[in-house]
């Protein structure tokens, strides 16, 4: 059946859909559902975008679509054809290309060795390295890439670095490049330039799919879009049809309300004060720009964005794991910028991470000797430099109780607990002894209904009892219960505050996370008096 | 069935070290069946040669001491994550300052011995600490810099022993220094056997050791920083003190060791080689997987295979290097993540399935 | 000890040190082929133990030099194909594995010297065979270059050909490009369909290949003969120089040659009248002092870099 696409001023005739996706399941082994059924189509020829929030399942789809994942029901369609793709190079072989969030380049290579790796030009025995430049200097004329063969990948500008993973896909003759969050890491004037690549690349008759949340781009670049929520597609629009408020509104739908009892706040003296906090990456982008606001005790300030907007180089700096390249972090009136994660944890701040298993736990230690790394130091636990761990393992029994975590025995090693288990045994440790200043990073993210309510009500109950608490997610429904107010970081600035949120919508919210709107200075500025 | 299956699912690190030591004494035998004329006798040797007599099993506790400091040294020291070789080192300068205080320090009965052994430690310690701090505060592989200092420590400790002391004894037939004192050296304190008063430090050791790994809150930091570096310092853990620390500890025992090892075993010091029980520590710190309390159980395991092998070669024609063949595999089979693991998947899905 | 200085600044000295460099050398760039693909080869040691024992039994017990230098090479790699069995196929630690094999080493070799010959200590009762010293013709006239680079044994010629025919797999095979994206970036590997574990197999052989080389030449060349422990820690030196060598072929070979002028040193020195034992521990003096100074030098690199970012923000 033909699809009539528009891009303006021009009309595309495609007849079939060059890729099919038809209820398409993903169930992890852990009980997550990634997709739910999904149905996806891309027309030869166009620029398609894939949309949604933070876990709605546009990665998992493509990583489907790329081999790098096996579906668990549905079936793919290619050129008209059901295939089953079970690898990578299944994949490259029915043009398919994908080119990631993570770069996989050989950093002491050249741009030509990186994209022959794999199938390299041979002359004799050796490498033919004249013949890899040539074809690399051959694909980039064609597709207008101004990258030299001969530079070495590893002294590349990001924006180059992309190009070059573009470039690896198309010399494998990918017909559909997969693009997943591909301006998370450009400068705008990097970003610029991709977009004239895409229109090149069209333009040649390549397909393109456009993962990304940014609705200003998506907008200014794609032909159509396919919107996912929850697993789920809930809508394929063209984008002349739609609008970006109309987008979004999809995107974030109606969060179901949590089961949390919260009463206004009554906050107290300011704990936790960011003063103009900026972090440059290695490849000098701002992810954190100028970023303040106070934080008080007895209240939860919830700073909501889509992942990547700077929010964990914010809490990075926060918790003294990097250094801030300006600005200041002042913990209960001491300035701990640039002095190290002790500091921050001898002034009573807990910290629950995202990456649990790198930062949070010792995997291989039992119950008992994870939860002690907060509180061993405590007199009541010791006796001289001896540690009584009858009294330890008795306080981890009673978390265990108080959190519901099911494991055979606080002897049980942390490894073998479920995620929402583990997370609940981060969080026991982290809330005993009521810290002033808990800095909450995702807690709970990916784990069971259960576990995530019994933290959020720990969360209020010690907001109650007067600790400050910073809620960093970008899980809207959390974010919305929990805060008393709410900040959001869009591009690492502050987009929005909001300094109560009991008429807030998420539509409004929505529009802010996405940058389709953005506070002026004035309304932002409260979050730095509160 | 149902027990035997969940015992075995849930000490299953216990089951693989067996099969693992299983399968270097089989290896063992298999090779004395095809090179020795007499299996049988050289295979019954190994395994019953140590009970064969009280001065044979006594061998056994006498090697166990100085196996069980080397084990304790590498246990600690790897607890941090390090791979630290350097008990070999320790051993030796522990040795050699040991003599050196016994030979020069004249002290009487109960300090002698107790100044030497604790010169020792010292010396130890600082030998593994070099390589610890090296690798803090440069990032320099802490394996290869206490390689190189074993044989350094060796070869100016035997310099200063033998040739720059002048302790060496010209009237003795082989070289060594002139008889330690006997206010400096340990004395037997079990008839018919060489079992020295050093035993008596060693469990100190192993007690103490134990207590600080197990007990204290240095120990704590210690598992934390060599489980998860990352988790220790945000946990406020100081973790170079940590790992600095660790290692001098380590070479204390290590030295300590060696300085037992001279004051017990010798009328003199007469190491003019390595003698090889640093090395020997990483198989017994393996096999004692990291716990104090196990390292003179797999110290003595050790020391009976050795002096079983070393019955073996006196009395038949199979060589007792051998066992350095039957401890490299032991090491390699426990080492092996994937060894028996797809045994143990498939164990754990059968209890699994049998729950519901 | 005049005596001993005015040797050091001769030209003989500099032939000797090439001799002396020789089985670090080939330990060196087998360590190199082998951290280039990611999988670090500490067995090293151990390596060069069983090839020299093989090379000296080997043409000792069939008089012919051949024979033993392939039994030099099949003990060598069997060895190697152990670590590979344990490291790459079981998953055991890489490291823990390589020290499990080099402790087999000392005592292994010596075990199966005894049963082979009845003799613990060296294969004296034996002739080994040894490899030939060359006289290059035309180079033998020159004066200067004749004293220093004529005259060596041909495994000597063969180590420093090495040392260009690995920089030529390295940087202008496939499989040199390939073992070194393996090393630095498995996913970027992966994501082509490089088949990794395969490449990983053939780099650890190929370093065993070099590394049994220097075993060989340690019995069939350096001495006449094994005697135990004979290779007294060359393996650990040539993960050293690998390392300081920026696992370059050619900066390897520099920092081998500096291990071996150390080594050449002590054995001068031990003709004067310094004691033995002070000489003997320059070597590895040297390997500590080479190591920190590389760290720092590292150190510092990074250090620079971090600031740079830091100062354009």
């Amino acid at each position: 059946m033909p699809v009539f696409s528009y891009f303006p001023g021009r009309v595309v005739i495609c007849l079939d859909p060059i890729v099919e996706m038809q209820k398409i399941m993903k169930v992890y082994p852990n009980g997550i559902v990634a997709n739910n059924g999904v149905d996806f189509s891309v027309t030869s020829g166009e620029i398609h975008a894939l949309v949604g929030e933070n876990g709605a399942g546009k990665t998992t789809l493509m990583k489907i679509l790329f081999g790098i994942e096996q579906p668990t029901g549905g079936a793919i369609r290619v050129g008209g054809d059901e295939v089953k793709i079970h690898s990578v190079a299944e994949a490259l072989q029915l043009g398919l290309g994908m080119v990631q969030q993570h770069f996989m380049l050989v950093p002491s290579m050249t741009v030509a060795e990186n994209i022959v790796l794999g199938t390299e030009p041979m002359k004799g025995l050796l490498l033919d390295k004249d013949e890899a430049v040539r074809v690399t200097q051959a694909l980039c004329e064609k597709y207008s890439f101004a990258i030299d063969g001969r530079s070495r990948v590893g002294d590349l500008p990001v924006g180059d670095k992309q190009k070059v993973e573009i470039l690896k896909v198309l010399f494998r003759r990918a017909r559909v490049l997969i693009l997943d969050e591909p301006t998370a890491v450009l400068t705008p004037q990097e970003t610029e330039e991709l977009f004239r690549q895409m229109v090149i690349l069209k333009e040649q008759g390549h397909t393109i799919v456009f993962i990304s949340h940014k609705l200003r781009e998506v907008h200014a670049l794609c032909d159509r879009v396919t919107i996912m929520r929850k697993a789920r597609t809930v809508g394929v629009y063209r984008l002349a049809d739609i609008s970006i408020d109309q987008i979004s509104e999809r995107m974030m739908g109606r969060q179901a309300a949590l089961e949390v009892h919260r009463t206004p706040a009554k906050p107290g003296h300011i704990r936790l004060a960011a003063d103009n906090l900026t972090c440059v990456s290695g490849e000098h982008k701002k992810m954190v720009d100028g970023v303040s606001f106070v934080l008080r005790s007895g209240e939860i300030l919830g700073v909501v964005g889509v992942e990547g907007n700077g929010q964990k180089e914010l809490v990075d700096m926060l918790t003294g794991e990097t250094d801030p390249s300006a600005g200041t972090v002042t913990i209960a009136g001491i300035n701990t910028a640039g002095k190290g994660p002790r500091s921050v944890r001898d002034l009573a701040a807990a910290y629950i991470p995202q990456e649990r298993m790198e930062v949070g736990i010792a995997q291989d230690c039992s119950i008992t000797e994870n939860i002690a790394s907060y509180i061993y130091r405590k007199p009541e636990y010791r006796s001289g430099p001896l540690l009584n761990w009858r009294k330890l393992a008795a306080t981890a029994r009673r978390m265990i109780a108080d959190y519901q975590v099911k494991a055979g025995s606080e002897e049980t090693a942390v490894r073998m607990l479920s995620g929402g288990n583990i997370q609940k045994v981060i969080v026991a440790r982290e809330f005993e002894g009521n810290p002033g200043l808990i800095i909450a990073d995702q807690p709970t993210r990916g784990i069971d209904v259960g576990a995530a309510n019994l933290i959020h009500n720990k969360l209020v109950e010690l907001r109650d009892a007067g600790a400050a608490v910073l809620l960093v997610t970008s899980d809207l429904a959390e974010v919305m219960t929990l805060s008393d107010s709410i900040i959001v970081l869009f591009g690492g600035r502050i987009s929005a505050y909001f300094p109560d949120t009991a008429e807030l919508q998420e539509n409004e919210l929505g529009l802010y996370m996405l940058g389709v709107r953005t506070m002026s200075e004035e309304e932002i500025g409260r979050c730095r008096h509160a | 069935m149902h027990k035997a299956r969940s015992w075995l699912t849930k000490n299953f690190t216990v089951v693989r070290l067996a099969a693992a030591v299983l399968i270097g004494v089989l290896f063992a035998m298999a090779v004395i069946t095809l090179i020795s004329d007499d299996p049988a006798a050289a295979i019954s040797k190994l395994f019953t040669g140590p009970l064969q007599s009280k001065r044979r099993f006594g061998n056994v506790i006498e090697l166990m001491i100085p196996l069980t400091f080397a084990g304790l040294s590498i246990t600690v020291m790897f607890a941090a994550n390090q791979f630290n070789m350097g008990a070999e080192g320790a051993f030796y300068a522990g040795g050699a300052v040991a003599a050196l205080v016994a030979l020069n320090m004249p002290l009487p009965a109960f300090a002698h011995p107790a100044a030497a052994i604790l010169a020792g430690g010292l010396i130890g310690g600082v030998t593994c600490l070099t390589a610890g701090a090296l690798k803090v505060k440069w990032g320099t592989s802490e394996l290869v810099t206490s390689l190189m200092l074993n044989y350094v420590m060796y070869y100016l400790f035997k310099y200063i022993l033998f040739t720059g002391s002048g302790l060496k004894d010209p009237d003795c037939g082989y070289v060594a220094t002139y008889k330690l004192p006997g206010t400096a050296v340990l004395p037997r304190i079990i008839q018919g056997t060489r079992i020295h008063a050093g035993l008596i430090v060693t469990a100190l050791a192993v007690a103490l050791i134990y207590v600080y790994m197990k007990h204290t809150k240095w120990g704590y930091e210690l598992k934390l920083t060599g489980e998860n570096q990352k988790f220790a310092r945000y946990s406020g853990i100081g973790v170079g003190g940590v790992i600095l620390a660790s290692q001098f500890i380590g070479g204390v025992i290590g030295g300590t060791g060696g300085a037992v090892q001279v004051l017990g075993m010798y009328e003199r010091f007469q190491w003019v080689s390595l003698p090889g029980y640093g090395f020997d520590g990483v198989i017994v710190a393996i096999l004692a997987r990291k716990n104090p309390l196990f390292v003179p159980v797999a110290a003595f395991f050790l020391a009976y295979l050795r002096i079983g092998s070393d019955a073996m070669s006196s009395s038949t024609d199979v060589t007792n290097e051998i066992i350095s063949i039957i401890q490299s595999i032991i090491i390699l089979f426990v080492s092996a993540k994937v060894f028996l693991e797809a045994y143990r998947q498939r164990m754990v899905v059968k209890e699994a399935v049998e729950h519901e | 000890m005049n005596e001993a200085m005015s040797y050091i600044f001769s030209f003989g000295f500099i032939h000797s040190i090439l001799r002396v460099t020789t089985p670090i050398l080939f330990a060196t760039l087998g360590s190199v082929v082998a951290e280039r693909a990611g999988t670090a080869n500490i067995a090293l040691e151990a390596i060069m133990l069983f090839s020299a024992l093989g090379g000296a039994l080997g043409s000792g017990l069939t008089g012919s030099l051949w024979i033993g230098f392939l039994l030099a090479l099949a003990s060598g790699l069997l060895i190697t194909a152990i670590l590979g069995v344990f490291a790459l196929r079981l998953k055991a630690d890489i490291i823990l594995s390589g020290i499990a094999l080099n402790l087999l080493g000392t005592g292994g070799t010596v075990f199966i010297m005894y049963t082979i010959i009845q003799d613990k200590g060296n294969t004296s009762s034996i002739a080994t065979q040894v490899f030939p010293n060359w006289s290059i013709p035309v180079l033998d006239g020159i004066p200067v270059l004749g004293d220093i680079l004529s005259g060596h044994n041909a495994l000597t010629y063969l180590a420093f050909l090495m040392v260009f025919l690995v920089w030529g797999l390295l940087f202008k095979t496939r499989l040199g490009l390939r073992i070194r994206s393996v090393g630095e970036n498995l996913h970027a590997a992966e994501s082509v369909g490089i088949h990794v574990q395969r490449i990983q197999w053939l780099a650890l052989l190929i370093s065993g290949f070099l590394t049994s080389l220097g075993g060989a030449f340690m019995s069939m060349g350096y001495m006449n003969g094994f005697g135990q422990n004979m290779v007294s820690g060359r393996g650990f030196i040539a993960l050293a120089a690998a390392s300081m060598g920026q696992l370059h072929p050619v900066g390897g070979m520099l920092a081998a040659l500096i291990f071996g002028t150390a080594d050449a040193v002590s054995n001068v020195l031990a003709a004067a009248r310094i004691p033995d034992e002070i000489v003997k521990m320059i070597p590895y003096v040297a390997t500590i002092i080479g190591l920190v100074a590389f760290s720092i030098l590292t150190r510092h690199k990074e250090q620079r870099r971090r600031q740079v970012t830091k100062a354009k923000s």
